[in-house]
């Protein structure tokens, strides 16, 4: 248990004014820009928009700066932001068949209708560091492109379908049907188990990056195995619109980037079922792929029951383990509790221990 | 108030919402006298997908989103809701919400509007452009064992 103490202040308060110096570091390089961050360090952003569950690029790039790159104090200092702000309505579901893409892969069908779109991906770099960076060299803009592939993806209106869907015209895949139903909100309300996908969904797409991505790769190396394929994966804008109450009309208020994936995996079949191909679903606010592929690895993995699999015991498996593990913020509060003040805590084991060594003791004694 | 149909406002309010601050602000820099109703408030709107891309909703997070309300002396009522936290965005959109039910409704379409939504689509062709340059035939490979 965490009492509280008293005291200490003159000590805070000087270790506060020392953090904040420490942050700034050598006061004769140039301070960082909120601006700088938002845009050269965008996907530590996406990351702290993805995490912290708030889609706002200077707050995210704010936070970073605050949190001296710590990544997960900054989805901490979100998570309080978000908190103080009052609901003002939900979003009709975003329409990502409608996104502008900047990237879009399939690694199961080669000629997808759309074509194949690698945008500014690592892919195929060769991770060797750039040293023309250290030397504070301008990357050239690139030059007015040409499209290799004719026709291009197209003016902005275009709509992009979903790989699965042509899988799905011959019944070779399992159908996501459209539902209007309220999904639950474990901001709202704590989330209760067994969860229904749509809360597994929420849980994964804020949890910790690091922690999903080890659980899919759990699942890859033969911990509750669903031989997953990607079967898309895209990258870009999609609007968002919000029925307006003075108005009785939806309208669009903004746009986000979204980082959508989905996987096909092989699927035998069951008494209910006849032998096709089932998904798994990621989606993640801002360019965060690794986080979109590790999440519908998950996701599926934990849809075992309703396809009628068998439960191995894998990890991933283990909706309550998986659920109640993934939040980083939740993690890290437990985790780094411990090394607050427990002195109260800690004065009753202590007695404890030593009337038990006391007993102990005498009839060690008694005996000899 | 004019009878501006739904599907015309919804255009507007879009762009307007849509706009970047500083480049709404210097296409109408002054706002006409005008009654606040909604002083501008800040909050959050839950952002919603779809399992799978057309199945059942989700809570996918929040975004940050202004709203205002404003009244014209001549008595039109505007509104808006902006992405982003800029609170003067959100006044100026909702005044111009306003004033596009008003007979300065053309004069703001050409001066604003329109300027708004050719910029916006020079910069998603642009971006479009840059994406079908990335664009790829992958080809697989005739192993010997298959001629």
């Amino acid at each position: 248990m965490y009492v509280a103490v008293k005291g200490g202040e003159r000590a805070i308060d000087n270790a506060h004014q020392w953090l904040a110096e420490e942050r700034r570091g050598d006061p004769a390089m140039p301070a960082l820009s909120i601006p700088q961050i938002r845009e050269q360090m965008a996907l530590a952003v996406n990351r702290v928009m993805a995490e912290g569950s708030l889609y706002d690029r200077d707050l995210a790039a704010l936070a970073i700066k605050q949190a001296r790159g710590d990544l997960i104090e900054a989805v901490f200092l979100i998570r309080a932001y978000r908190t103080t702000l009052p609901r003002l309505a939900a979003s009709h579901p975003v329409d990502t068949a409608a996104m502008a893409v900047d990237r879009r892969i399939s690694a199961t069908f080669k000629d997808l209708p759309g074509g194949q779109i690698l945008g500014p991906t690592f892919d195929y770099t060769h991770r060797l560091l750039d040293f023309a960076l250290m030397a504070e060299g301008e990357t050239p803009r690139s030059a007015p492109p040409s499209p290799v592939g004719g026709e291009g993806r197209g003016e902005g209106e275009a709509r992009f379908p979903h790989v699965t869907s042509f899988l799905n015209r011959d019944g070779l895949i399992e159908s996501a049907e459209a539902s209007n139903a309220t999904p639950p909100d474990l901001t709202r309300e704590p989330m209760e188990l067994p969860a229904d996908r749509p809360l597994r969904l929420q849980a994964l797409t804020r949890g910790d990056e690091g922690f999903v991505l080890s659980m899919a790769y759990s699942t890859q190396r033969g911990y509750g195995r669903t031989h997953a394929f990607v079967g898309e994966l895209r990258i870009g804008t999609v609007a968002v619109e919000v029925d307006i109450p003075e108005l009785g009309f939806a309208v669009e208020i903004g746009e986000i980037e979204l980082t959508e994936c989905e996987t096909v995996n092989q699927f035998k079949g069951s008494k209910t079922e006849p032998p096709q191909f089932t998904r798994g679903y990621g989606l993640v606010m801002g360019q965060s792929e690794r986080k979109a592929i590790a999440m519908s690895l998950v996701d599926r993995a934990l849809r075992w029951q309703e396809l009628g699999e068998d439960f191995t015991g894998a990890p991933a498996q283990d909706e309550e383990f998986v659920l109640m593990h993934c939040d980083n913020i939740q993690a890290t509060g437990f985790l780094e509790h411990i090394k607050l003040p427990h002195y109260v805590d800690f004065q009753a084991e202590l007695e404890l221990v030593r009337k038990l060594r006391s007993e102990a003791m005498a009839l060690q004694e008694a005996a000899e | 108030m004019t009878d501006a149909t739904p599907i015309h406002r919804k255009t507007w309010m879009a762009t307007l919402a849509k706009a970047d601050p500083v480049r709404l602000a210097a296409l109408f820099p002054d706002l006409p006298p005008h009654h606040v109703l909604r002083q501008p408030e800040i909050g959050a709107v839950m952002v919603r997908g779809r399992v799978g891309g057309t199945g059942a909703a989700f809570n996918l997070g929040e975004m940050t989103v202004t709203r205002a309300s404003v009244r014209l002396e001549s008595g039109e009522v505007g509104h808006a809701w902006v992405q982003g936290r800029d609170k003067l965005h959100a006044l100026r959109a909702a005044t111009l919400d306003a004033l596009m039910q008003s007979n300065r409704a053309a004069d703001l379409a050409a001066r604003v509007l329109q300027p708004l939504q050719a910029e916006t689509q020079v910069a998603r062709a642009t971006r479009a452009a840059k994406a079908a340059a990335t664009k790829v035939d992958f080809f697989t490979m005739v192993r010997g064992e298959d001629k």
